[in-house]
C-alpha cells in the first residue's frame, strides 16, 4: 500500500472524505491499472477522471491524429492539437491534470492479433472505440482474459452502456451476439452525435471504473443503462448471461479472436 | 392486448397474429439489423422474428446498437 502524502491527502480530500471510499479506496485507485480504449468522445472524459482521480497507472489507446471535426466533442483534445497524435495530446492533459499518474500510450489500432497482451496487466478496461468491430474485439479478449470492463456507445442523442463481470455478468455478445451487417450501419457523417452525449455517456464509465476499483457501491451488471438526451429519458433494462451465449455460454462457438471490418462507423469523419 | 414495450405500457388493437417481424415494422423500425430484441427477458434469434408472436402481457425490449464513441 502506498502511504498518503499531506499533498495527496489534500488533492483527493473529497474522495477521503466519502465513506463508500476514504484513505484504503484511494490507495486502491492509485495502485490500479486502468486501459482506456479511445481517446474520442468517450475516452476524453473517461481519461481526465481517471486521471484526476489519481488512478495510478492509465493506457491510452488510439491510432489517429486530432482531426477539427473531433474537436466539437472530443474535449481533451484543443484546437491547438490538431494533427497531433490523440494518445500524446490526450496523455499531455491527463500529466497536466495529475502529475502524480503513469500514463501509458498506445498509438495503434487494436486488433485479433496484438489486443491479448495490451490488456494483460490491466485491471479494468474502458471501451471507448467508435466501430463494431473493436466494441465486440474488446468484449471477446476480455471475456477470454476474465478481465472486467465497461462497454460504452453513443449516437445522435442516445448513449449506452452496461459493466461486465466476465463469467459472472452478461456479456455484450450475450445480447448482441454478433456484429450488424457494415451496409445496415449508418454513415455516422450522416448519423451525427450531440456532443454532451459523449460527456454524458464517458463520465458514466469513467464511475463504473472508479467504484469497481475502490469496491463502492452497485457496478452496472447484467443491466443496459440507455438514455435519449431529447428527453432525458433514462431507462435501465434488464439482461442476464445466457446460456446460449456464443461467447461465455455452455457451448461456447467462439474460441478465438475474430477479425472484422473495423470501418462500419467513424464518428470522427 | 398489452404489451410493455420498452419499459412502456402499450395497447395493440386491431392485430391479430402479431410477429416480432410484425412489431418491428408497426414501430417503423427502420434498420431492424441494427436492433436485438429481447422478448421476456430472452434475446430472439433474427432467423425466428417471423414466426415469433408475441401475446398479452409481453416484455418487448429493442436494444440498438450503438457503435459510436
Amino acid at each position: 500500500m502506498v502511504q498518503l502524502t499531506d499533498t495527496q491527502l489534500d488533492r483527493y480530500s473529497r474522495h477521503i472524505i466519502l465513506q463508500e471510499v476514504g484513505p484504503e479506496g484511494q490507495e486502491k485507485l492509485m495502485n490500479a491499472r486502468v486501459l482506456v480504449i479511445g481517446a474520442g468522445g468517450l475516452g476524453s472524459p473517461i481519461a481526465l477522471y481517471l486521471a484526476a482521480a489519481g488512478v495510478g497507472c492509465i493506457g491510452i489507446v488510439d491510432a489517429d491524429v486530432v482531426e477539427i471535426s473531433n474537436l466539437q466533442r472530443q474535449v481533451i483534445h484543443f484546437s491547438s492539437d490538431m494533427q497531433r497524435p490523440k494518445v500524446e495530446s490526450a496523455a499531455e492533459k491527463m500529466r497536466a491534470i495529475n502529475p502524480d499518474i503513469e500514463v501509458n500510450t498506445y498509438k495503434i489500432y487494436l486488433n485479433a492479433s496484438n489486443i491479448q497482451e495490451i490488456i494483460s496487466g490491466y485491471d479494468f478496461v474502458l471501451d471507448g472505440t467508435d466501430n463494431f468491430a473493436t466494441k465486440f474485439l474488446i468484449n471477446d479478449a476480455c471475456v477470454m482474459a476474465g478481465l472486467p470492463f465497461s462497454h460504452g456507445g453513443i449516437l445522435r442523442f442516445d448513449g449506452q452502456t452496461m459493466t461486465v463481470l466476465p463469467g459472472h455478468s452478461s456479456c455484450y455478445r450475450c445480447s448482441f451476439r454478433q456484429p450488424p451487417p457494415p451496409d445496415a450501419v449508418p454513415s455516422c457523417s450522416q448519423a451525427g452525435v450531440l456532443g454532451a452525449i459523449a460527456g454524458m455517456l464517458g463520465t458514466i464509465q469513467a464511475a463504473e471504473a472508479l467504484k469497481f476499483i475502490t469496491g463502492a457501491g452497485t457496478l452496472l451488471t447484467d443491466t443496459l443503462l440507455t438514455f435519449d438526451a431529447k428527453n432525458m429519458h433514462f431507462r435501465r433494462v434488464s439482461l442476464k448471461k445466457r446460456s446460449d451465449c456464443p461467447l461465455c455460454g455452455e457451448n461456447p462457438t467462439l474460441h478465438e479472436l475474430e477479425e472484422g471490418d473495423r470501418a462500419t462507423c467513424d464518428l470522427s469523419a | 392486448m398489452e404489451i410493455r414495450l420498452n419499459g412502456e405500457s402499450r395497447f395493440i388493437d386491431k392485430v391479430t397474429n402479431l410477429s416480432v417481424a410484425g412489431l418491428l415494422e408497426m414501430e417503423q423500425v427502420a434498420s431492424p439489423e441494427m436492433v436485438a430484441v429481447q422478448l421476456n427477458g430472452e434475446i430472439v434469434d433474427r432467423g425466428t422474428y417471423q414466426n415469433t408472436m408475441i401475446v398479452d402481457r409481453n416484455e418487448v425490449d429493442f436494444l440498438y446498437f450503438m457503435a459510436g464513441g
